[in-house]
């Protein structure tokens, strides 16, 4: 195991799996059906601003702010 | 019990610094040993007295303190990064302002990596950080994974930059640019950072939304990819465990590259990709419109993470790298123009249908005049790394007007537009103090960008032709004192450029500063006020 192995691994199969993978990955990102899910991703910011959604999946019960000032805030000091 | 286990470590670690300060061999070392001897006395003390204190039950919201901390930093780092800044550039054009007092401490030499660390890892650094924990929880709806461990991060984080800091100014360095802390505070920087991706990918694998936003990819990418260069990079044999002296693994052009392969990519990852994650989540928010295209998102992430890694050579062009490594760095860097005006692109048209808002929204217009820089600084990139630009422009100041444009321009514009879009936010506020002081601050900076890039240009290819200038007999025309003497006036505007844009900054953090004590509270949430009827 000397240097010149480790080059011909790379400038052969190594750069073909990394050219095949970039490629792929350019292609996967246009499939059948991709439209949906990323106009779905891309709304991904404008939802859970303010908490995590609550387990219990009631409408009203907003996860409890856990630090000082967003709890003093909320009751008024 | 996790209490009496963390006194332990504490104690140990109170008791190596004080033997470390005893037996240290240089300052710089015996100071870094007094400073975590003082962090972890303290820590103990703070412990011991917490001991009984019951705990209060584990809290279900997003995790916003740390945040917080990181906004107050990233506003404290900047300011004491750019006036570091403006100092040297003074320096540069006075050489008088190197004090014969400070010989040795302050003089251009000492505070250049000061200056370079704290704008790059202690502003952009923080920034990176703070708005990370910000946006992965917003984008996975989950709290931060690993509780007080974000705390540890934070405060670790900011304990390098004071060691990393005070050891450029007490000579302990390991003259590698963008690396230069010594071996024990790269050690230490490496627990600080395993700890971080922990945190994001704990974050990330807890995420009640099924899709990981794009943004996260950036910051696993700029988390990860920095972890290894770092580590690589930095691997070194102390002289003496007593003492900041260290030995690099690498010799000769080996270390020449590898430290390029670092320098560049710590451009690619932090000021980049990372830099790219907060892009990819405030731009759309301010905007109130979901990102251009989702998919030119993906192919800008693949493309620039597949071809960043390899543009490191062009810093080695007609060296003793063999012609092969730069010609790849080269060509790698050419191609790297596309992806980056692809992002660019899609930041920008993300925009369309809201043009208007450039013209009232000031945050808007920050994010724009920064995606703007992000594309002419990644379109000069590539061209300044053709080998025959390079040979007029290496070596000269238009290397330095490179950077500041993608510096200041780039990453200093998009934290700005980070920091206003966080802190009504994060300390519930209606709005802003001042929309107005955002525009003086916005031209200010934009004004003193301008000043600095075009003089450095001017600088820079009039000292690149004077240096290759001959007279008919072969012989060089100017010695290397007449274009320093040539530069004085651009060194003027440069600086003040430089103050135009520190002032800028002083102006923001009036703003902030004023929202957060001055400007209206938030009307409570409406969830909150149905559970009151």
């Amino acid at each position: 195991m000397n240097y010149h192995i480790l080059r011909e691994i790379a400038d052969s199969w190594v750069l073909l799996a990394l050219f095949a993978f970039f490629i792929g990955a350019g292609l996967w990102a246009w499939r059948p059906g991709s439209r949906g899910l990323h106009a779905d991703a891309a709304q991904v910011p404008f939802r859970h601003e303010d908490g995590p959604p609550c387990d219990k999946g009631c409408e009203s019960c907003a996860c409890r702010a856990d630090d000082r000032w967003a709890f003093e805030t909320e009751n008024g000091k | 019990m996790w209490d009496w286990f963390k006194l332990a470590i504490l104690g140990i670690v109170v008791l190596v610094a004080a033997l470390a300060a005893n037996w240290a061999r240089d300052l710089a070392y015996q100071v870094h040993a007094l400073i975590v001897f003082a962090v972890a006395a303290g820590l103990f003390i703070w412990t011991v007295r917490g001991l009984d204190e019951e705990k209060p039950p584990a809290p279900t919201g997003y995790s916003d303190g740390v945040v917080r901390a990181g906004v107050i930093a990233t506003a404290f780092w900047g300011v004491v990064g750019f006036l570091v800044g403006v100092f040297i550039a003074f320096q540069l054009a006075f050489p008088v302002l190197n004090f014969e007092w400070a010989e040795g401490y302050a003089n251009f030499g000492r505070l250049r990596p000061l200056h370079t660390s704290a704008v790059i890892f202690a502003f952009g650094g923080n920034a990176l950080i703070c708005t990370s924990f910000y946006i992965v929880q917003r984008t996975t709806a989950a709290r931060l994974w690993g509780g007080n461990a974000a705390w540890f991060v934070f405060w670790g984080y900011n304990l390098f930059i004071v060691l990393a800091a005070t050891g450029y100014l007490l000579g302990a360095t390991q003259s590698k640019e963008y690396a230069e802390p010594e071996w024990y505070v790269d050690l230490w920087l490496t627990v600080v950072w395993v700890v971080y991706l922990l945190i994001y990918l704990g974050t990330i694998m807890r995420r009640k939304e099924p899709h990981i936003y794009v943004a996260n990819w950036f910051f696993l990418s700029f988390i990860v990819t920095v972890a290894m260069l770092h580590v690589v990079n930095n691997l070194s044999l102390p002289v003496s465990i007593w003492g900041s002296r260290s030995v690099t693994a690498f010799a000769g052009v080996q270390d020449a590259m590898t430290q390029w392969w670092y320098g560049h990519n710590a451009v690619g990852f932090f000021l980049t990709a990372g830099f790219l994650g907060m892009m990819y989540y405030f731009v759309p928010k301010q905007a109130e419109r979901p990102i251009f295209s989702y998919k030119l998102s993906i192919i800008h992430f693949w493309a620039l993470i597949f071809l960043y890694i390899w543009a490191g050579p062009h810093h080695l062009h007609y060296t003793a790298l063999p012609d092969w490594a730069s010609t790849l760095g080269m060509v790698f860097s050419v191609v790297l123009w596309m992806p980056s005006w692809g992002g660019m692109i899609n930041g920008l048209m993300t925009l369309q249908g809201a043009w208007d808002k450039i013209r009232t929204d000031p945050i808007i217009r920050m994010m724009v005049i920064s995606l703007g820089f992000y594309g002419m600084s990644t379109f000069e990139g590539p061209m300044m790394s053709i080998r025959a630009v390079n040979s007029l422009s290496h070596y000269t100041d238009w290397t330095i007007g490179h950077v500041h444009s993608g510096a200041l321009g780039w990453n200093g514009m998009i934290t700005f537009a980070a920091l206003y879009f966080l802190t009504p936010r994060l300390w519930n506020r209606e709005r802003l103090y001042s929309n107005v002081l955002i525009s003086w601050h916005f031209w200010l900076a934009t004004i003193g960008i301008v000043l600095y890039a075009a003089s450095m240009w001017v600088t820079g290819i009039m000292e690149g032709l004077m240096w290759r200038e001959v007279d008919a007999q072969g012989f060089l025309v100017n010695s290397f004192a007449d274009t320093v003497d040539a530069k004085f006036p651009m060194y003027i505007v440069r600086g003040l450029g430089g103050v135009m844009y520190l002032s800028g900054a002083l102006i923001m953090c009036y703003n902030l500063w004023m929202t957060v004590r001055r400007a209206p509270a938030k009307q409570p949430l409406a969830a909150t006020a149905v559970a009151a009827e």
